[in-house]
């Protein structure tokens, strides 16, 4: 009697706790959002900034998935230590990339509209971020890993429709088909524009 | 270089082109698949581009930064203007594409902003609650009837384009644009060629201006500016042939699938 009612107390108990950590995608996105803008809203210098949305980045962004899908195929043919190689260059790269790009605005505002589940691993959040003077309202939606319900992570942008994801994969085969598809050519590469 | 133009265009679009076949969804997204999509004409692509890249920097870059200070108004004014006048494009091929209540909806879009919107200055219609205004091109009419796009192409001053959609253009110069049978081709005494050209580069200026900030911090942050560019342009391409600026319709997510870091 005493062993079934622990073991009713233990299904209930674990299964409120896995529905309590479970974040949703849409909210883990508005409020990874809210901190993104409000860092850029705050009186630091741009390079304090940069730091700081790197830390953001590394909680919430899927940079080693993302990595692998930009590479293509040829994450096929690498060799477990070339891969590691590719993983570090590649969040250094991605890092610099990503936070450089969203330094420049400032106090984006960002409101999630509506979200779509793919499946159990993905599900695309829409938002829009809103006018400003100088450009129009841009619609941003967001592919959220979502294996993991309880970690999700982002894993591409879309912005008005275009993949940043697919141009940075596309961007990865000319680097590599323009120099022989050697992986060492792209390391190079990518390790020059983090060093810039 | 006149001549190579031709000679690249025919070859690539006779080779690629697939005219009978079937123009359902899925095939049209296969076949506009941008990595799909070869750049036949590289050396004479990245040769283009370059130069573009020249005009953009001693041109385009410099106009734009100004005219993107101007009153929002002045801006918006200009900005419906020039999607007034594409009405006149895009009507034919709603009906190219069998799209007829949108040619109807289009053209009495077209009717109200040229007249109580004074020449299209004001987008009187959507404040009526038309529905969102989406152009059309000759190139898309080929690709909903199942033509492939043949190789990628970036052309002098125009920029990127593929075989399909360069070949298409040329519909605009043959009667296919009222605007420019009026202008140009002096249908009517009412205007000039310079109206058309100048309709043309402003254009190119509003279009400069509002992604002025996107287009440099691409640039500062590619590792690949002109394959960066070609992407986003043949996927900007594939959607609207599709009409669709929904991911899950346009991207394979079979792509995805197999990484697993979770």
């Amino acid at each position: 009697m005493m062993k079934r009612k622990l073991l009713t107390f233990l299904i209930v108990f674990f299964s409120i706790s896995s529905v309590a950590l479970s974040i949703e995608p849409d909210v883990f996105v508005q409020s990874t959002v809210n901190r993104a803008s409000k860092l850029l809203g705050e009186d630091i210098s741009k390079d304090q900034k940069i730091e700081k949305l790197k830390l953001i980045a590394k909680e919430t962004v899927d940079i080693k998935g993302i990595g692998f899908y930009t590479l293509g195929v040829k994450r096929k043919s690498l060799s477990g230590d070339e891969k590691e190689r590719y993983s570090k260059l590649f969040e250094e790269y991605f890092l610099k990339s990503f936070s450089s790009r969203l330094a420049e605005y400032t106090n984006p505002e960002i409101d999630v509209t509506n979200k779509e589940k793919l499946n159990d691993s993905y599900t695309i959040v829409n938002s829009v971020l809103k006018a400003t003077k100088e450009r129009p309202e841009i619609n941003i939606d967001w592919r959220i890993y979502t294996k993991n319900p309880n970690n999700p992570l982002i894993r591409d942008l879309i912005i008005e429709g275009l993949s940043l994801a697919r141009t940075q994969k596309e961007e990865f085969a000319s680097v590599l088909s323009s120099n022989e598809n050697d992986i060492q050519a792209l390391f190079k590469v990518l390790k020059e524009f983090s060093s810039n | 270089m006149m001549k190579k133009i031709i000679v690249i265009l025919i070859t690539t679009f006779t080779l690629v082109a697939n005219v009978y076949a079937g123009s359902d969804g899925e095939l049209i997204l296969k076949k506009n698949e941008p990595s799909e999509i070869k750049d036949c004409s590289e050396t004479f692509n990245k040769a283009s581009f370059a130069l573009n890249q020249g005009l953009d920097k001693i041109i385009f870059k410099p106009v734009s930064s100004v005219y993107r200070v101007l009153p929002s108004p002045v801006k918006t004014g200009v900005s419906n203007s020039l999607n007034n006048l594409s009405n006149v494009v895009t009507i034919p091929n709603n009906i190219l594409q069998g799209e007829f209540a949108l040619a109807g909806v289009n053209t009495g879009r077209f009717l109200i902003n040229t007249t109580v919107g004074i020449l299209g200055l004001i987008d009187v219609a959507t404040y009526l609650g038309f529905t969102e205004y989406v152009k059309e091109d000759y190139g898309q009419s080929l690709a909903s009837h199942g033509v492939g796009p043949g190789c990628y192409l970036v052309l002098p001053v125009l920029g990127p384009s593929t075989a399909r959609d360069t070949i298409a253009s040329l519909t605009n110069f043959v009667g296919g644009d009222a605007w420019y049978n009026v202008t140009v081709r002096n249908d009517t005494n009412y205007f000039k060629d310079v109206d058309y050209y100048a309709s043309k580069i402003t254009a190119g200026v509003d279009f400069r201006a509002k992604n002025f900030d996107s287009i440099e911090n691409l640039e500062k942050n590619s590792l690949d500016f002109y394959a960066s560019v070609k992407s986003l342009y043949l996927q900007d391409r594939q959607q609207r042939i599709l009409n669709s600026k929904k991911i899950i319709e346009t991207q394979n997510d079979s792509d995805w699938e197999e990484i697993e870091t979770q």
